[in-house]
């Protein structure tokens, strides 16, 4: 197990380094000012820019400058936001509500998803496995800003169910729609994934085997089938995680939740190009991290994985 | 012993020629129909209602995309301020936004920039997907360590936060081409994975060792018969992210890092009518249908391709 983490974190650094490369060239290398071309149309204060340059280090060699950029993040230096916070800052005060927010979007979409996803597999081919898959394909096409504007509009403004925008604290009551807008997005992809495990795992002998020794449906259907369906499920989840950073983004924006991707989503709206740096490289980070995390629970969880090579 | 009546001898020992001549024992069945995988795909494509609804749409969104003045005569950026978040008249189907612009008239001139941005981004990456996935997958070895770590590290970037961050940098040049380069760049490599995994399984089949004994070069095997053979998904993952690009494009635009306002496209106008949202609720509703039904037509053709390729899920439907 030593081995498999030490290999997997090894594995990890060449992407941290690329990955926070990338946005660093995609910044500054470009000709030009890439300080006056993130602010795009707009002429910022000139003590803002004498303090950005000095965060970014623009008066070195662009190599020098990366690596100076890349030993602040190791540091857990972000920088600061375009009012003057330290972003680490803004990010203590937001991230527990995008966490929040996120766990009880996970939380929805697993237990929808796997519960219709189930019943769709056990009854293939039936009126509710055919409304299940269509349903499921109409909410894979509906963009999430579309989404959360027509949930908005239908529980928010006509029926008066929910808050369309989240009070201060963001408390759960408030947070429960926009953590089920969300969840739509992922949520049709793991209702067809655990249809189509469930289907076939349905057909391995070992189903069969139960079916024979004469168990009842009520046990081989939880014990058998599902948590033999549910790997790629789990898996499927862990990798999704970027579009549920992306979704966030525009899910607190739209319902003004206070968490990380508000923040970053009023960085772009206002066009403070030097905070949506910081907060796309932390999101990133965050995503590498969970990432690896999961996969490091794969290795423990399942031993086959841990000793391939 | 002479007495005794002849044994009787079998008629046909041995079958005769002229009952089946050997010619017709080797000859191929010329009635029989052929059979490959795009014949077999064809025949159960078209079977499928939901090949036919999302071939209408697709052929649909075309027409209007290419000739939009066929289908709305209005100017759409014929705008009367009296009108704002007008109800609609009868020449007027979908009403008139915050401007005073007619809705359908923005939505049908708006088709064609959404569908070239689409475009863009598919020829990129599929172009980019085929170079590395193929090269990756077909020589192994020290290449395709260095081409898939490259992939791995423009996979762990979001495309859209990553487009977020080039389209902030290029804020002055914000158009059709700009979007669809920065949507690509990052959306490439989920093409090269699916590829390369292909291409790993179709290169040990017999037809390319028995091209190999031929002595045809490396690059021929992979340009004639490897990537022939392993094209289908990429078909697949290509017409799903082609409404995926749309999509994002979108999104970009809805959070105004898009195409600028003077660009007519759906992303744009859903992101104007989205403080209208209370009072005039059909400016934001007609353009994300729009969009939406775009988009699900796609990911249909994507499915229905996808089941026809693959007949494990054909098994599954």
């Amino acid at each position: 197990m030593a081995g498999y983490i030490f290999r997997r974190l090894l594995q990890a650094l060449p992407v941290l380094v690329g990955t926070t490369f990338l946005i660093y060239f995609m910044v500054f290398a470009m000709p030009g000012d890439p300080l006056l071309a993130l602010f795009g149309d707009k002429t910022p204060n000139p003590a803002v820019l004498e303090r950005l340059r000095e965060q970014y280090h623009l008066d070195q060699p662009f190599i020098v400058q990366y690596f100076l950029y890349l030993g602040g993040i190791l540091r857990g230096d972000f920088g600061t936001s375009f009012s003057g916070e330290p972003v680490t800052d803004i990010l203590a005060r937001t991230f527990p509500v995008t966490i929040r927010l996120a766990l009880m979007a996970l939380f929805i979409e697993f237990v929808l998803g796997v519960l219709i996803g189930l019943i769709s597999g056990l009854r293939k081919g039936k009126l509710f496995d055919a409304s299940a898959l269509v349903i499921s394909l109409i909410l894979i096409s509906l963009p999430i800003f579309v989404i959360a504007f027509v949930a908005q509009f239908i529980f928010g403004i006509q029926l008066g169910w929910a808050r369309t925008t989240v009070s201060a604290g963001a408390p759960i009551q408030d947070l429960i729609l926009p953590a089920f807008v969300l969840a739509s997005i992922t949520f049709a992809q793991i209702v067809r994934l655990t249809r189509s495990s469930v289907i076939e795992t349905q057909s391995l002998d070992f189903v069969r085997t139960a079916y024979g020794k004469g168990l009842s449906r009520r046990r081989i259907i939880p014990v058998h089938i599902l948590r033999n369906s549910l790997i790629p499920v789990v898996t499927y989840a862990a990798t999704d995680f970027g579009v549920l950073l992306v979704g966030a983004t525009v899910t607190e924006g739209i319902f003004n939740v206070p968490g990380v991707g508000r923040t970053l989503y009023q960085a772009i709206i206002r066009g403070e190009g030097p905070t949506v740096v910081s907060f796309v490289t932390v999101m990133v980070l965050i995503y590498l991290v969970v990432n690896l995390v999961v996969d490091l629970l794969y290795g423990l969880l399942d031993p086959r994985i841990r000793y391939v090579k | 012993m002479s007495n005794n009546p002849p044994t009787p001898t079998p008629k046909h020992f041995v079958a005769p020629l002229e009952e089946t001549p050997l010619v017709a024992i080797d000859a191929v069945n010329v009635g029989e129909r052929k059979s490959n995988l795009w014949i077999d795909a064809w025949r159960d494509m078209r079977r499928r209602p939901m090949f036919w609804i999302s071939a209408a749409i697709i052929l649909l969104v075309v027409v209007v995309a290419l000739f939009p003045n066929l289908f709305s005569q209005i100017d759409p950026r014929e705008c009367v301020l009296s009108n704002s978040n007008g109800a609609p008249t009868g020449a007027h189907l979908l009403g008139f936004n915050k401007q005073g612009c007619d809705v359908f008239s923005r939505i049908i001139h708006g088709t064609s920039t959404s569908l070239s941005v689409g475009i863009i981004v598919v020829i990129l990456t599929t172009v980019l997907g085929i170079l590395f996935g193929a090269f990756a997958g077909f020589y192994g070895g020290w290449l395709d360590s260095i081409l898939s770590r490259a992939g791995d590290i423009f996979f762990s970037i979001p495309y859209i936060l990553a487009a977020v961050v080039i389209m902030s940098v290029f804020s002055a040049y914000r158009n059709v081409f700009v979007i669809a380069l920065a949507i690509g760049i990052f959306a490439w490599p989920s093409t090269a994975r699916v590829l390369r995994a292909e291409i790993l399984r179709v290169k040990n089949a017999d037809f390319v060792m028995a091209s190999r004994a031929l002595g045809v070069s490396n690059f021929k095997i992979l340009l004639r018969h490897v990537l022939p053979n392993s094209i289908a998904p990429v078909i697949v993952v290509t017409t799903i992210s082609l409404g995926a690009a749309i999509v994002a494009e979108a999104t970009l635009s809805f959070l105004g890092v898009g195409l600028p306002n003077t660009t007519m496209s759906w992303g744009n106008d859903i992101s104007a009518a989205q403080t209208d949202l209370r009072t005039a609720p059909q400016t934001l509703i007609y353009p994300s249908i729009a969009l939406s039904v775009t988009v699900l037509a796609f990911i249909m053709m994507g499915e229905v391709v996808r089941d026809a390729l693959d007949p494990k899920a054909r098994a599954q439907r």
